[in-house]
């Protein structure tokens, strides 16, 4: 390895973690906005113009807050839990493409860190680390509230990664490759969004869940756990859990654009490769304003009802989806995919009726 | 070279760690360390699709299961009873009988050397696909076969206890 390719690899790195902070930044005062435009409120709006400097204002008041450690706590796990939680929601962006090849310099530059013949299940072991951070967090508060969000959200990340991990099977067979350009070189005459249409919407929930994000924000359910895993936390290393949380929506918006949405293909892109990123922000842009949305809308939904939806309505819905790629791919039908994957969502969607019909004539 | 003596060290230093400290949460801990070390080994060796499995499964999914049993059942700390009284002299004469035994192993048979990198597709998805579903079906069968029967057993456990508390 030439230390031009060195060099080359540690600015990009410098350059996707930078642009994955701002997008943190941003994102807050994103959602602040969006939600108070949902609820017809104003929202920050008095640092700068417009609020737009609320993000740095707010990370000077963390940083110089006072840090509290309990003295009951486990010293070090409890200082490591909020680095553990940041680093995966860094790192898993990894293998997305942002752009194809385009020459600065004379130069042949990938816009890209690190494109694997394993990309997807990169991105599948890095999401299974990210629930030691929230776990541990829990633990070594030594706070029963604390620890019971933290088992909490254990159980609901391990339910929903099955069907997350299904998911990747839908696209890994329909791109038949598990490299993250390959797949989005697959999608060039059709978006995967449209080819299975009711996979997109699957990952989409499974990755809100493993996000912890609302309706299944259940680690941060103020009625019944006081705060949940991050109750024993101040200062920065409370600022350190919403850095990980915001940074890890940015991070799986991309993921989701890529596996579904045609990542950074969009019109003109291949007489101008530069184009990539653009496209790339412009459909994250889209996707997380979708997560506030579902925030601002739908209540958080009861634990047991979390646990049924992940594993009586979302894992056999994943499953079935494998099987109708498989056999769309083998009879060489492929529209046969989108039909009968919506025929299974909508069982599953009758299969939800009925289960909540049932519980209110049990009452 | 430097990197796999590294690696080495650290490799048993978190095992070690897992063995002797009290605490049940450290062990768990330790362990995971120690399988995201195995997985290094396995980029290494050329085998990427095995280290990220290595860390998926064991590290993502089953160490999760273990640090939420230990959490679970409360019994972080291990108190200081000594009931194993013959059992510790045995084990270490044990031990060291192995280490001698390998150690002149390594000696006498003179194949001591580092592995050459095997070829680009044996640990490629494909490869593993191929062999999976074609040489080694039958045993991958029985695998799944196997677990689904500790899966059902242990739903069958649960479903008994409940009926026993309710009566």
């Amino acid at each position: 390895m030439d230390s031009a390719l060195i060099w080359e690899m540690v600015i990009k790195s410098l350059v996707l973690i930078l642009a994955l902070l701002t997008g943190f930044a941003y994102l807050t005062y994103y959602e602040r906005r969006g939600l108070a435009r949902i609820q017809s409120r104003v929202g920050p709006n008095r640092a700068g113009p417009a609020g737009l400097l609320q993000p740095i204002a707010d990370a000077v008041k963390l940083i110089f807050k006072e840090e509290f450690t309990p003295g009951q706590a486990y010293k070090v796990i409890f200082i490591l839990a909020p680095i553990i939680t940041v680093i995966p929601a860094i790192l898993i962006t990894a293998t997305v493409p942002w752009g194809g090849t385009v020459t600065i310099g004379g130069r042949e530059v990938m816009l890209g860190i690190a494109d694997i013949n394993i990309g997807v299940l990169y991105i599948m072991s890095v999401a299974s680390i990210a629930v030691y951070g929230v776990v541990l967090a829990g633990w070594a508060s030594n706070n029963k509230y604390a620890m019971m969000g933290g088992l909490r959200s254990t159980a609901q990340m391990i339910s929903y990664e099955l069907a997350l991990g299904l998911s990747f099977v839908g696209v890994i067979l329909l791109a038949n490759s598990m490299r993250m350009t390959e797949i989005v070189e697959a999608q060039r005459g059709l978006w995967f969004a449209f080819l299975q249409p009711v996979g997109a919407v699957v990952f989409f929930f499974a990755t809100l869940a493993e996000l912890n994000r609302g309706p299944f924000d259940m680690p941060e359910a103020e009625q019944e756990l006081s705060a949940g895993y991050n109750v024993e936390y101040s200062g920065m290393k409370f600022a350190l859990f919403f850095m990980a949380e915001y940074t890890k929506m940015v991070s799986i918006s991309a993921i989701i654009a890529t596996l579904f949405w045609g990542g950074y293909r969009g019109p003109f892109i291949d007489t101008m490769p530069g184009l990539g990123p653009l496209y790339m922000f412009i459909k994250i842009f889209f996707i997380l304003f979708m997560m506030i949305w579902v925030r601002a809308s739908w209540p958080r939904i009861r634990y047991d009802r979390l646990m049924d939806l992940g594993w009586k309505i979302l894992l056999p819905l994943s499953l079935s989806l494998v099987f109708i790629n498989a056999t769309g791919i083998l009879l060489n039908q492929m529209w046969l995919i989108p039909l009968l994957s919506i025929g299974a969502g909508f069982l599953a969607i009758q299969a939800i009726n009925l289960s909540l019909r049932r519980k209110e004539n049990a009452r | 070279m430097t990197v796999f003596i590294i690696l080495a060290l650290v490799a048993i230093i978190t095992a070690l760690g897992m063995l002797i400290s009290r605490n049940a949460v450290y062990s768990a801990l330790f362990l995971v360390l120690n399988f995201a070390t195995v997985a290094v080994f396995y980029l290494l060796l050329g085998a990427p699709f095995i280290a990220i499995t290595q860390v998926t499964v064991y590290a993502g999914a089953i160490m999760v299961l273990f640090l939420f049993v230990i959490m679970l059942l409360g019994t972080d700390e291990l108190e200081d009873t000594d009931n194993l009284t013959w059992q510790r002299p045995l084990a270490i004469g044990l031990a060291v009988v192995l280490v001698v035994e390998g150690i002149y192993l390594m000696l006498s048979q003179n194949t001591l050397g580092f592995i050459t990198t095997p070829s680009e597709d044996l640990g490629s998805p494909q490869a593993i696909g191929d062999m999976l579903f074609s040489k080694y079906l039958l045993p991958f069968e029985a695998t799944s076969i196997l677990l689904l029967v500790a899966m059902v057993g242990a739903i069958v456990l649960t479903v008994k206890n409940k009926k026993g508390e309710q009566s």
